[in-house]
């Protein structure tokens, strides 16, 4: 099954240019990011099984664009697309920004943030699960791995995300 | 006072790490297949991960208990053989049974290793425990969740082998081993192909006004309205309409998790060896929060202080959580 994802809110010409120029600008950074978490885990592709070449939508409603990723280890894609214009995809998982880092982290349980409502994940339910686990089984950070790859900089950037964050869900209650 | 083991969920690896990190006493785990009742997609270990994994936990002082706790079908008990040869070969410290056949077979070929009775064998009286214990050598039986505690502290008096209760996660159909409810809309079985509500059938429709349906198979079995906690799609906690319940109502269950944190104390008075946590398919973060949470109690009560348990709402199913019939008979 295949389907595009439905855009949360159609964006002004303006928003719709911010949006294509984030992703420009987002590119380089997903690609050296995917490629190196790829070389540093490879056994992650061993528990996805057959969703190796399953296009997930990756849809952080609160970042201008969304991302496209196939986690096939010999085709790797992780590219920043415009959230007006989804690509078809068999698995959509979506919600806030720093809630979808932290399950990446597995910093917060992925099943809690179903039950909350704050986790809206459609399509190809199996594909998701799958990634989940895979995901799951990394140890580290991503995240902070991440960050690293941009010295002080990146670092203070995750901590302003996440006390933006923090405060955010205050604001959010239970979510 | 026993010992209170505290036994924990492991998924994959990391989990198990994360498990033996966060203070388990032991971490129970099962293999890539059928042979557990966990067998979801991108979960449990392959031989060589569980290898590893017996390795570090020995290295802590934690146990290894495989799952083998699903029934084999007819003319396909060689995985159930295999996967025993294979974790007696690999070091577990015991192995988790259901099926009589898979019992039978681990006691004759493998009598050193140690037999758990899992909840799947759905044994709830004297009678039928001590039974496993005669014939098959069980040392220990997870109780199913139907008893009340001065229930369980009368078993404890009639059978010969420690007690194992469940006291957190997921609280379903208290039939285990018996409910085949998955069956009949996904021609799978919880109990022989170890997966209820398997992935691939489970579908999540949301609506513009921000409900979202849960189906399974092409079935609705539960709406959740925008503002609503959802639970898992399983049929025992489907929301249904009959003509006495226009609205739909919980025929079987609720989206609810078990939590006994403030039944630890009268649970190991009661003489329960062990406490189970639930949640092999949970993330490391429930996996760390979660055993975290109950080794502080634990070690609290044991030292003779007052537990003081970390909240764990945010982590239950539907954010409810229920003492169920360990509190009260009058549980659904």
């Amino acid at each position: 099954m295949s389907f595009a994802a439905t855009p949360v809110s159609a964006p002004k010409i303006g928003g719709k240019l911010a949006s294509r120029l984030a992703c420009v600008i987002v590119q380089p950074i997903l690609t050296r990011l995917v490629h190196k978490i790829a070389h540093q885990h490879p056994s992650l592709f061993a528990r996805l099984g057959g969703h190796q070449a399953t296009d997930y939508l990756i849809d952080p409603v609160d970042l201008p664009f969304a991302l496209h990723l196939r986690p096939d280890p010999t085709a790797l894609i992780l590219r920043a697309v415009p959230r007006d214009t989804p690509p078809q995809a068999n698995a959509v998982i979506r919600g806030r920004f720093m809630l979808l880092l932290e399950l990446v982290d597995s910093e917060t349980d992925g099943d809690a943030a179903f039950f909350s409502r704050a986790l809206d994940i459609s399509g190809d339910t199996e594909a998701v699960v799958r990634l989940r686990n895979a995901l799951d089984d990394m140890d580290g950070s991503v995240v902070e791995e991440t960050a690293n790859m941009f010295g002080p900089a990146g670092r203070a950037i995750l901590a302003r995300l996440r006390r933006s964050y923090a405060q955010g869900a205050k604001g959010f209650g239970a979510r | 006072m026993t010992l209170a083991e505290l036994i924990c969920p492991a998924g994959t690896p990391a989990a198990l790490r994360t498990a033996v990190e966060a203070g388990a006493d032991a971490v129970y785990c099962g293999f890539q297949n059928a042979t557990n009742a966990r067998n979801f997609p991108g979960l449990n270990f392959t031989p060589d991960e569980l290898a590893e994994a017996v390795a570090h936990a020995h290295r802590h002082g934690t146990k290894v208990l495989l799952a083998l706790n699903t029934y084999p079908p007819a003319g396909k008990f060689d995985l159930w053989r295999d996967a025993a040869d294979l974790g007696a070969r690999l070091g577990v410290d015991a192995m988790i049974v259901a099926d009589m056949g898979v019992a039978d077979y681990i006691a004759r070929h493998h009598p050193q290793m140690r037999l758990h009775l899992s909840v799947q064998a759905a044994a709830s009286s004297p009678e039928a425990i001590r039974y496993y214990c005669e014939h098959f050598g069980v040392k220990r039986v997870v109780l199913p969740r139907i008893l009340t505690i001065p229930e369980i502290r009368q078993i404890r008096t009639e059978i010969p082998c420690e007690i194992e209760t469940f006291i957190f996660g997921n609280h379903g159909l208290m039939v285990e081993g018996r409910c085949s409810l998955t069956n009949y809309l996904t021609g799978q079985s919880t109990n022989m192909d170890g997966v209820c509500s398997p992935a691939s059938d489970v579908e999540y429709i949301r609506s513009a006004d921000g409900s979202m349906a849960s189906r399974l198979a092409g079935f609705t079995i539960d709406t959740f309205g925008p503002q609503e906690m959802a639970g898992y799609p399983t049929i025992c906690k489907g929301r249904y309409i009959a003509p006495s319940q226009p609205d739909g109502y919980y025929a079987f269950e609720e989206p609810v998790s078990l939590n006994l944190s403030r039944l630890l104390p009268e649970l190991i008075d009661a003489g329960v060896h062990a406490f189970k946590i639930e949640g092999r398919q949970r993330s490391k973060s429930y996996v760390r929060n979660v055993v975290r949470a109950f080794r502080q109690a634990v070690d609290d009560i044991r030292a003779g202080r007052h537990a003081n348990m970390a909240d764990l709402i945010a982590l239950t199913e539907g954010q409810k959580q229920t003492q169920g019939a360990f509190e009260t008979k009058k549980w659904r």
